[in-house]
């Protein structure tokens, strides 16, 4: 497994071969499981302390599934995700509440993350209740600070989030996650819901957040141009499994994978004169109830062999800090 | 070479929301020509009257908030703007269609793939049943549909977002328009699926020579896209030309900053240049420049009055003081 560069020290996250598969059922009353859906399929990653990991890969490729595993809105049905070494799925009371400070989570889509009906202070109030990491009294300065730390005026507290735009509301739902003093926020595609200019505006705060509060992030998005921002590592998934993994640079200057070229070819350089590597891939991503055999991306896959259908290729390293699972290598 | 035929000329387009809170001047003075085989990438942020521009087009504003105030849309010679309702119904899928964001909601769920496709081709072939539903197979084999002829048969449900939107361009071209309005159509779709439909339509358009106004936000589409560009902010156009020389050379702050802006592949982690501050609300313009609140080159005549469009090179043209000719360089 590919070691987050935290040389020594335990990182942050240890994801240990998690998998987390849904019954396809059929039937109203006497139901029967006709399939599984193979959602994370024996996914494996660390993130060490101040450490941005970006999870790519297409839609139904288990990136939010892994998230959610991560954030506890899922139990696995194998495999671990560690916290410091302890297990977050088995974890009670005061641990449990710990862990819910330490991780926090910030979702694509501002318009739905923010309870229309609360005033700003009291939805990130609600964060700090919650967790108790602060005392009534100093209620009000934590939240007017973490409100200045995301670039928002303390008036911004009293007034409603159908006054604030896209950019604006992003702020905020960060803002009430770093109001419990997290280690680690768990962003879902952060800045596709938001336009270009602001974009930009999002992705700097992120980056200063984490280097004034040391904080680690999961990056889950779809566009490779904002990971290659953010990002230290990069895993990209497909049908479930992490078929490539490596420290960004090394990812993005030379991608192994045919996927991970196919998807780097898909994404449209904004430069006309930039040289078109045409690997288009026919067909669509197969469904994860019966996933093809062997390798997952052979039936699209251009230089597929005869051993890429029988034999599922493992996750090994083919260059320092530099993983892929593919037979070519 | 000489250059095609001009088929749509927007001048002068003021396209007004009437609402509750004031009048939201959503296209306010747009002008743009569209030639035979060409696509011209109409570009910004959103709410800066893109979408309005292309339903405008098409006089396909909500009702009854909108309304088209002055101007003229000229589809191969002749006024959009003064047709009736019923003369516009011979227009739209005939000689202009629309792809929409969103394939899910331009596709009626109740009924088959089959019958809403011949109910697009009967616009444009007089035949029996069984001919037209030959076309229709036709017509989905083009857009590189698999199984075409069990394809007929399915429901939109049964189809997954990227075979749906080749669905919606098989029924957009069925009535064989002139014009193709495309306003975000790969917005929807995974990335590898976005490049085999734009792969598509511009197989379509080198068959066909359709004109293409592609609306959209992403540069990298454009890049790949478009031969011109015309950049929107806040209901106007600001700037328009090849895509080659806007790329290199943008000439307006705003198109600048944009394309600052945007996260490159190439490039490693800096920091990104990002453009503080919003655009103005629709509703409550300032009288100069619209862009002068965020533009670190404003002056007092930025602020005061709102500049002419000024040419900025070949088939270039910039609405900025900076790009006057006279002006002497700041």
């Amino acid at each position: 497994m590919l070691e987050s560069r935290a040389i020594g020290a335990e990182p942050l996250i240890r994801v240990e071969n998690l998998t987390k598969h849904f019954p396809v059922t059929r039937g109203l009353l006497f139901t029967r499981t006709t399939g599984q859906v193979k959602a994370v399929d024996g996914v494996s990653f660390t993130i060490g302390r101040q450490e941005t990991l970006g999870l790519v890969g297409e839609s139904g490729c288990g990136k939010t599934t892994t998230s959610r595993l991560l954030l506890r809105l899922e139990r696995p049905t194998a495999g671990r995700v560690l916290l410091d070494g302890r297990d977050v799925h088995a974890l009670t009371g005061a641990d449990l509440s710990a862990y819910h400070t330490r991780v926090q989570a910030v979702f694509q889509d501002p318009w739905s993350s923010l309870n229309p009906r609360l005033r700003i202070r009291d939805t990130i109030a609600e964060a700090l209740v919650v967790n108790r990491r602060v005392s009534r009294a100093g209620r009000l300065e934590r939240i007017e600070e973490v409100l200045h730390q995301v670039g928002l005026s303390p008036g911004a507290a009293s007034r409603y989030p159908h006054e604030f735009s896209g950019g604006q509301r992003q702020r905020i739902a960060l803002a009430s996650a770093l109001a419990s003093f997290p280690e680690l926020i768990v962003l879902d595609e952060p800045v596709s819901a938001l336009d270009v200019s602001i974009r930009a505006q999002i992705m700097n705060l992120l980056k200063d957040l984490q280097a004034q509060q040391q904080l680690s992030y999961l990056l889950v998005a779809h566009n490779l141009a904002t990971v290659r921002y953010i990002a230290h590592r990069t895993a990209v998934m497909y049908l479930g499994r992490i078929v490539e993994h490596a420290g960004t640079e090394s990812l993005y200057r030379s991608p192994l994978h045919p996927y991970t070229k196919a998807l780097f070819a898909a994404s449209l350089p904004a430069d006309p004169d930039a040289p078109r590597e045409d690997l288009i891939l026919s067909g669509e991503v197969p469904s994860p109830i019966d996933p093809p055999s062997g390798c997952h991306f052979h039936p699209r896959c251009p230089f597929a062999m005869a051993q890429c259908s029988r034999v599922d290729p493992e996750l090994k390293a083919a260059a320092p800090d530099h993983m892929v699972a593919c037979h070519l290598y | 070479m000489a250059l095609a035929r001009v088929v749509l000329e927007v001048r002068d387009l003021h396209a007004y929301l009437y609402t509750r809170w004031g009048v939201v001047r959503a296209v306010d003075g747009v002008s743009f020509a569209l030639r035979e085989g060409e696509t011209l990438g109409l570009v910004g942020e959103s709410g800066c009257g893109k979408t309005m521009t292309g339903l405008s087009v098409l006089r396909l504003l909500p009702e009854p908030a909108g309304r088209i105030v002055r101007g003229q849309v000229l589809l191969e010679g002749e006024d959009l703007v003064t047709k009736s309702e019923s003369e516009m119904r011979q227009v739209r899928g005939r000689r202009i269609s629309m792809i929409l964001q969103d394939p899910q909601t331009s596709l009626n769920p109740v009924f088959t793939v089959g019958d809403q496709l011949v109910e697009a081709l009967k616009l444009h072939h007089r035949e029996p049943a069984q001919a037209l539903s030959r076309r229709a197979e036709d017509a989905l084999r083009r857009v590189k549909v698999a199984a075409p002829e069990q394809r007929m048969r399915a429901y939109p449900h049964q189809m997954s977002g990227g075979m749906k939107q080749r669905v919606v361009g098989a029924i957009a071209v069925a009535g064989e328009p002139r014009v193709l309005i495309a306003d975000e159509p790969t917005t929807a779709l995974d990335v590898t699926i976005q490049l085999q439909y734009l792969t598509l339509l511009k197989e379509i358009q080198a068959r066909t020579r359709l004109a293409m106004l592609f609306i959209t936000h992403d540069f990298g589409i454009v890049a790949r896209m478009c031969d011109r560009v015309a950049v929107m902010y806040a209901g106007r156009i600001v700037e328009s030309g090849p895509t080659r020389a806007l790329f290199r050379a943008p000439r307006h702050p705003y198109t600048e900053a944009l394309m600052a802006s945007v996260p490159r592949m190439e490039a490693g982690m800096a920091r990104l240049p990002s453009i503080e501050g919003q655009p103005p609300p629709l509703h409550e313009l300032p009288d100069g420049c619209r862009f002068a609140p965020r533009c670190g080159h404003a002056d007092d005549r930025c602020r005061r009055e709102y500049p002419p469009t000024f040419p900025a090179g070949p088939a270039h043209e910039a609405a900025c003081w900076r790009v006057e000719p006279s002006a002497p360089s700041r």
